[in-house]
């Protein structure tokens, strides 16, 4: 049974989405031209892609071919309207098409993503709620030590530490690649159903996590302290609830609405930012695909790239405010009330 | 946590294992051997003529063969040809016998079409090889074991050009498409990008590009079966990473050693490190000829100066670079030419003690008792320490009053600053795949015009030289060519044209037991491993 404001609100939440799409689409044409503007100072591709017996008419030739000599706006408006139908082109350096080559590098990067996204969340909600409940004892003291040490190291290190601890001279763990993988359908590759790809998988969803992880974890046991002070906990605790009850029913419940939050935009960051731990860890993701392409100055494969990261954060926002729409029932009012 | 069974161990268990299945069943003869090899970067494509690049040549040599090959010592060798020279009736016409009963992997037969087919795709545009092929009019069949190569003039080292084109299959090729090299403007994948059937030791069997390539010995070649029976070859691009999965037993071979951890894995219990001398020569060069230079606040162009050259030349502590920058890892050399190129000299090899004293009294003989500044272009990621070289030349040249402004950058933006003329002082490192000297004088001595001269940055242009140099092309006599060879080298170590630093070194690691020799162009053949 639909009401009138409800009516009101289906429309305007249409509204709102379109308004938001066409944003997207701004976003993304905006990322692609200053994406352009920057790969004319990324050097020669010809440079990389020729021996160095090719003649200087031959390289002119070439460049002229792969239409490097046209105008800017001329490439750019080529390269969208290509991209629009889905086509990013073949990529300079391995011969293949590009999109071709990002979706079968993708899954090893979302797969990395995604357990490192995990790990942290539960881990950093975790040593959150044991430092925040357990403040001067030795080991939340030990706890909150190292984990100045996870926001303070840079990430190429750690992962070339764990390689060191754990590759060579625990050699408990391979230091590099992804461990064997299989096909789920056609082209999801996964390496997380066998156990040399499980074992691979570790090293580096600690090493891109590990910042995550101490964000949350500092967030969680600020947050905690903080309810923990405030008044219907100690009404709690006057019922006489049990501790658990106290801690995890009423403190922790109330301090996940912001982590959550933090989390989910995190995950964009943890996708983006892969670029380093997959170098180290030569992780065949989209990253490592990324500067390999930089260094080769494979345009096609670096447009797209950064296309295709630009799309990550857009969708990640748009689903962000439109679970606030949803989940905020003051938004909806108000739009509704100025209707009336 | 998991736990992941000590490789090592497991490996010598298996080796056990094998020998004590081998002492049962003496039947058994050979084990399966697999090596696992891991390098910085993978091959670009597995077409046997896209590209002309070190890596994509290297793997291919495993799968492809070449008409001649090249022997570690530098040397030409039988590979499908088992005779070749320049044919008796006519100079003009180089004569090849092909080796017979040669099989495809696809179990095929292979012919001289096939060989006069291969030959024409790589001398065809869009193939990365054309331009080695160049001066050939005509390639054709003349018996079942005879191919002709008919050359636009006398091409006494065309030979020389034939060490990395390969021979396919024409039937195969024709079947799916692939009759030219795969073209990067049209958009799409050729078949044979990740798909080959050549003649080599080794079948392709999986080709993940970028993560792992698995090769499996060809049972129907027509040489001796290899000791390595399967190669697995992996890139790891961090030098961390692939120093520790050597360490950790991950991978048996290591290609490219980072020059910092040689000496530390050479000191490691199971580990051995071989080193030899790579085919390249690093060297700076500079405007020679312009009226005066852009990136300099001097009258004129100082470089113009023999004098300013020469006092460089002095000034230049080849040893110290050896010393501090390459940890020991180079041959300081002032030829500007690798040591087994036909044409090196151990006279232009040789180079005294930097003198200040005289070179600073040069510099006020040139004009230029102040000295000057000027800017310095170089590489960052194309040699071993490139920059690092270029820094330690900065302080060099200091100590005569050369201010020099360090310019480095990634090598897509170094090279187009040499190829369009924008740089008045440049780093170069060059290689010399034929082995000769005229392709040293042809891309960095001759004239900039047509095919010369493309990486001649220094602008020096000299007619009566070039006209040597283009001699050089058909003459047949080799003891007069190589006088000729000698008279301008002569002149071009005269004019100091390039200030040349040092060889590169290459050293390979690899576990205990394995015996691998560094092959000059980088290009180690698993063929060639033996095991303990």
């Amino acid at each position: 049974m639909l009401t009138v404001s409800a009516v009101y609100a289906g429309s305007d939440m249409l509204a709102f989405i379109l308004r938001r799409l066409v944003q997207s689409v701004i976003v993304m044409l905006t990322v692609a031209l200053v994406a352009f503007a920057l790969f004319r100072f990324v050097g020669d591709p010809i440079a990389s892609m020729v021996g160095q017996e090719t003649t200087l008419a031959e390289r002119a030739e070439m460049r002229e071919a792969l239409g490097l000599n046209d105008p800017f706006v001329v490439q750019f408006a080529k390269f969208v309207t290509r991209a629009a139908t889905g086509d990013f082109g073949i990529s300079y350096r391995l011969q293949q098409p590009v999109m071709e080559l990002i979706l079968s590098r993708l899954p090893a990067t979302l797969e990395l993503a995604l357990v490192s996204g995990v790990a942290a969340f539960v881990f950093g909600v975790g040593f959150g709620v044991y430092t925040a409940l357990n403040r001067g004892n030795w080991l939340s003291g030990t706890i909150m030590t190292a984990s100045l040490i996870g926001v303070s190291l840079p990430t190429f290190l750690i992962g070339v530490l764990l390689i060191w601890v754990f590759a060579v001279e625990l050699q408990w763990l391979p230091s590099f690649g992804r461990g064997e993988t299989v096909y789920i359908g056609n082209w999801w590759r996964t390496g997380l159903l066998t156990e040399s790809g499980r074992a691979s998988l570790i090293l580096p969803a600690i090493t891109l996590g590990l910042y995550q992880m101490t964000l949350i974890m500092r967030l969680v046991r600020a947050e905690m302290l903080e309810v923990l002070r405030t008044d219907y906990i100690k009404f709690a605790r006057a019922r006489g609830l049990s501790n658990r009850a106290v801690h995890f029913g009423h403190a922790l419940k109330n301090t996940l609405v912001p982590v959550i939050t933090i989390t989910g935009l995190q995950l964009g960051s943890i996708i983006a930012f892969s670029i380093i731990t997959e170098t180290v860890f030569q992780w065949p993701g989209v990253g490592a695909l990324f500067i390999n392409s930089v260094r080769f100055v494979d345009v096609p494969v670096m447009a797209a790239y950064l296309m295709l990261i630009a799309l990550v954060f857009v969708v990640i926002n748009l689903i962000v405010d439109l679970l606030y729409y949803a989940v905020d029932p003051r938004l909806r009012v108000d739009r509704a009330n100025t209707r009336h | 946590m998991f736990m992941m069974p000590n490789l090592r161990t497991a490996r010598a268990g298996l080796m056990m294992g094998a020998a004590a299945a081998a002492l049962v069943l003496t039947s058994v003869t050979a084990d399966a051997e697999t090596i696992r090899w891991a390098r910085v970067g993978d091959a670009l494509t597995m077409d046997p003529h896209s590209q002309n690049e070190g890596p994509t040549h290297t793997l291919n040599h495993h799968i492809y063969e070449t008409l001649v090959g090249r022997a570690d010592d530098g040397s030409l060798t039988q590979r499908l040809a088992t005779d070749w020279g320049i044919s008796e009736e006519d100079e003009n016409v180089w004569v090849f016998t092909i080796r017979e009963g040669v099989k495809f992997h696809d179990g095929s037969d292979m012919t001289v079409e096939d060989v006069v087919f291969s030959l024409d795709r790589a001398r065809t545009p869009p193939s990365g090889m054309a331009a080695l092929h160049a001066a050939v009019e005509e390639v054709t069949a003349v018996d079942d074991t005879t191919v002709h190569v008919r050359m636009s003039g006398p091409a006494p080292l065309y030979v020389q050009n034939l060490t990395n084109t390969f021979i396919m299959s024409k039937a195969w090729a024709e079947a799916n498409g692939v009759e030219t090299s795969p073209n990067f403007a049209a958009g799409e994948e050729a078949h044979s990008v990740r798909n080959t059937n050549g003649t080599g030791p080794y079948m392709l069997v999986e080709r993940d590009p970028e993560v792992r390539t698995v090769l499996r010995a060809f049972e129907d070649h027509w040489a001796d079966a290899p000791e390595v029976t399967e190669i697995i070859y992996t890139p790891i691009t961090e030098a961390a990473t692939r120093v520790a999965a050597l360490l950790s037993g991950e991978v048996d071979i290591v290609q490219d050693v980072p020059v910092q951890d040689i000496a530390r894995l050479e000191q490691t219990d199971g580990i051995s490190v071989v080193r030899g001398p790579e085919n390249r020569n690093i060297f700076f060069s500079y405007d020679m000829t312009s009226d005066s230079l852009a990136s300099s606040n001097a009258d004129g162009n100082p470089f113009a100066s023999p004098e300013v050259r020469e006092a460089m030349s002095l000034a230049i502590d080849r040893n110290a670079i050896q010393q501090v920058v390459m940890r020991g890892e180079s041959q300081p050399s002032a030829a500007p030419l690798p040591p087994f190129v036909n044409g090196w000299t151990e006279d232009m090899h040789a180079f005294g003690d930097p003198d200040l004293a005289r070179a600073g009294e040069l510099m006020a003989e040139a004009g230029y008792p102040d000295g000057f500044s000027v800017q310095l272009d170089c590489p960052n990621d194309r040699y071993l320490n490139d920059e690092s070289i270029c820094q330690a030349l900065v302080g060099m040249l200091a100590r005569i009053n050369i201010q020099v402004d360090l310019n480095a950058q990634t090598r897509s933006l170094h090279f187009p600053l040499i190829e369009n003329w924008e740089t008045d002082f440049y780093l170069l490192g060059w290689g010399v795949p034929t082995f000769d000297s005229q392709y040293v004088f042809d891309f960095l001595v001759h004239s900039r015009e047509g095919s010369y001269g493309s990486f001649n940055g220094s602008r020096y242009s000299n007619p009566e030289l070039d006209e040597k140099i283009q001699a050089l092309a058909t003459m047949t006599d080799l003891e007069e060519r190589d006088a000729l060879i000698a008279e301008i080298w002569d002149e071009v170590m005269e004019e100091r044209i390039f200030l040349n630093v040092h060889n590169q070194v290459l050293a390979y690691a690899m576990r205990d037991g394995i015996n691998l020799d560094v092959h000059p162009e980088n290009q180690p053949r698993m063929t060639t491993v033996t095991f303990d």
